[in-house]
């Protein structure tokens, strides 16, 4: 008795999780005018009108292509330089060590609305307001120092005799960042790469403010521009969210202990 | 963990003390140094351009009362501030919102995660694949789970209302981002819809880090379920509600994307939060330099926030 009323408490909460995607899913389907007469039902067909419509007539393809390159980019120059950092205060002395780790960390205190015009006006002022670059090296650089938080932290761990030994053999900084250090810091690496990978992919804020053309928008502000578009046209824009979503559900299907692990790291800053 | 690394550090900075040492690698580290520097650099400078620099250029925008497409612009000293604080109406309704909404969240989402972590704590086939499914939203966009609650919440066809209608609660039924007095209360229950599966995982670690045999112990000195709960789990998980509610407070009270897609701030700002707030001076009425004084308000409070949890984290040393 007491095990049943456990498990439907459980079910209870995964129903309220799990009811408004299917709903979502459910409405892709359907007609507009289907879904005023049967907003709750299954549709009368499963039908993908509404999927093609939006490459047809959007640019569906050409967002979730920005979307790639912006994600994808970011997050492996965040890696790449984060990493970088991570293994020079690790390396330097101490005192040196702490100062740049402070300066890094200090920004993970700064929420990201905060600098957003002085952002816009830099962007603008280098020429690369309405492009790709222009959001990705701000990404970069307001990820950097939770990225640079997580990794020093990691690397702490590591045992010194380790570097001691490829020092002895001769190796220089680099070959010991890039053999030694860093595959041993895989699992830290993989949990960073998660936890960018999901805010830079999701993100709305540095898109809404800095981009505006249809060849540059990514899948997040293009689907808040359909929202303005096509009003209460739910089965568009739910077809638009369906597609935004998918590269993060498979990927959370496959590595779901992973996004687990990375966004509770990132939570814990 | 981090008590941990700091033992580690005070060791490992006694070793290196010997004084006949450090002439030794005071010239060995000096060599290093310089290609450490190289390492540095490129993040360095992103990070200070696109970042770190926009945000002390902030402060700097505070002071002066430009519109952001003038040439010129004169500097006000302190006079946006006291506008906001004393004479701004929409800044001060902003600031409460944010209260009843990181307060709502707050309460909420705390309880539920911690009641939930209790019931799927042990790492069960069965549990693990429900820890799945509560942490989904959090991976999904934002802007998504606002599109899928303003559907939800649609007075006409929305899956609430026409719930209420079928259980014969109609009288319930409502416009619930429409009505002014519950919108922002509407949002919050997004706000842990979405996140308490989230947070629930902080409290599942914490509740695993405790040693069964302090359960065992209890249960055979015959304590009731509440009383485990209260004389062990409890005290035992302090740290873990500290992070909990620590994280949660300044998560939603910098939650911008659900409020923009949603309503925007309206009706008449009664969802109007500091994040959007900003926004909206800045893009909508292009107060640059005034927006710039309530991002720095906005930043203050988060920072002291950040030093009230690193505090409480660190006073809350629980020993097994």
């Amino acid at each position: 008795m007491k095990g049943l009323s456990k498990n439907t408490l459980l079910i209870i909460y995964a129903a309220i999780v799990l009811l408004p995607f299917s709903m979502v899913l459910f409405t892709t389907f359907k007609t507009t005018p289907e879904l005023y007469r049967n907003p709750l039902g299954l549709p009368d067909s499963w039908s993908l009108t509404n999927y093609q419509d939006l490459f047809m007539k959007e640019s569906m393809s050409t967002y979730f292509m920005n979307s790639i390159i912006v994600t994808l980019s970011s997050v492996a120059i965040i890696i790449f330089l984060s990493s970088l950092i991570a293994y020079a205060i690790f390396r330097l002395p101490k005192k040196i060590g702490y100062i740049l780790f402070g300066f890094f960390v200090v920004g993970m205190m700064v929420p990201t609305q905060v600098n957003m015009i002085p952002i816009y006006l830099l962007i603008n002022k280098l020429g690369l307001l309405d492009t790709r670059l222009g959001v990705i090296l701000v990404t970069v650089g307001s990820l950097i120092p939770i990225a640079v938080f997580i990794l020093t932290g990691f690397m702490k761990t590591l045992p010194e005799e380790l570097i001691e030994a490829a020092k002895i053999d001769g190796a220089g900084e680099w070959k010991i960042y890039s053999k030694v250090v860093v595959p041993l810091s895989l699992p830290s690496i993989a949990t960073v790469t998660i936890f960018a990978f999901v805010i830079v992919w999701n993100d709305l804020l540095y898109p809404l403010l800095l981009l505006k053309s249809t060849e540059v928008k990514t899948l997040p502000i293009a689907l808040l521009s359909f929202q303005g578009q096509y009003l209460t046209n739910y089965p568009m824009i739910f077809s638009g969210v369906i597609i935004a979503s998918i590269p993060m559900i498979l990927a959370y299907i496959f590595m779901q202990r992973y996004f687990i692990a990375g966004m509770t790291a990132g939570s814990i800053k | 963990m981090q008590s941990n690394n700091s033992a580690g550090k005070v060791i490992e900075s006694n070793l290196g003390t010997p004084p006949y040492s450090s002439l030794q690698t005071k010239t060995k580290k000096r060599k290093v140094n310089t290609v450490l520097f190289w390492f540095i650099l490129p993040g360095f400078l992103i990070y200070s351009i696109f970042y770190a620099g926009p945000t002390v250029f902030a402060l700097y925008l505070s002071f002066t009362d430009w519109n952001g497409v003038a040439d010129a612009y004169n500097f006000v000293g302190l006079s946006n501030y006291k506008e906001l604080l004393t004479d701004s109406p929409i800044f001060t309704q902003s600031l409460g919102n944010n209260l009843k909404f990181t307060l709502t969240v707050l309460i909420f989402q705390t309880i539920l995660s911690l009641f939930f972590a209790i019931l799927v704590a042990k790492n069960s086939k069965k549990n693990v694949f429900f820890r799945a499914i509560f942490f989904f939203p959090t991976i999904v966009a934002s802007v998504s789970i606002a599109f899928i609650w303003t559907f939800m919440y649609d007075p006409n066809i929305g899956v609430i209302n026409s719930l209420l209608n079928k259980v014969g609660l109609e009288q319930l039924g409502q416009s619930w981002l429409g009505n002014q007095k519950i919108a922002i209360y509407s949002l919050a229950f997004v706000q842990f819809w979405a996140h308490t599966g989230q947070v629930l995982i902080i409290f599942v670690a914490g509740l695993q880090a405790i040693p069964k045999e302090l359960y065992e112990a209890i249960s055979l000195e015959g304590a009731t379920k509440w009383q485990t709960f209260r004389h062990i789990t409890w005290p035992l998980l302090a740290p873990s509600a500290t992070i909990v509610i620590a994280y949660t407070t300044i998560q939603s009270f910098k939650a911008f994307d659900l409020v923009i897609a949603m309503t925007g701030g309206g009706p008449s700002h009664s969802t109007e939060i500091l994040s959007t707030f900003l926004y909206h001076e800045a893009f909508t009425n292009f107060r640059f330099g005034y927006s710039s004084a309530a991002s720095v308000i906005f930043m203050i409070i988060i920072a002291v926030i950040t030093v009230l949890q690193f505090k409480l984290l660190k006073s809350d040393d629980v020993k097994y």
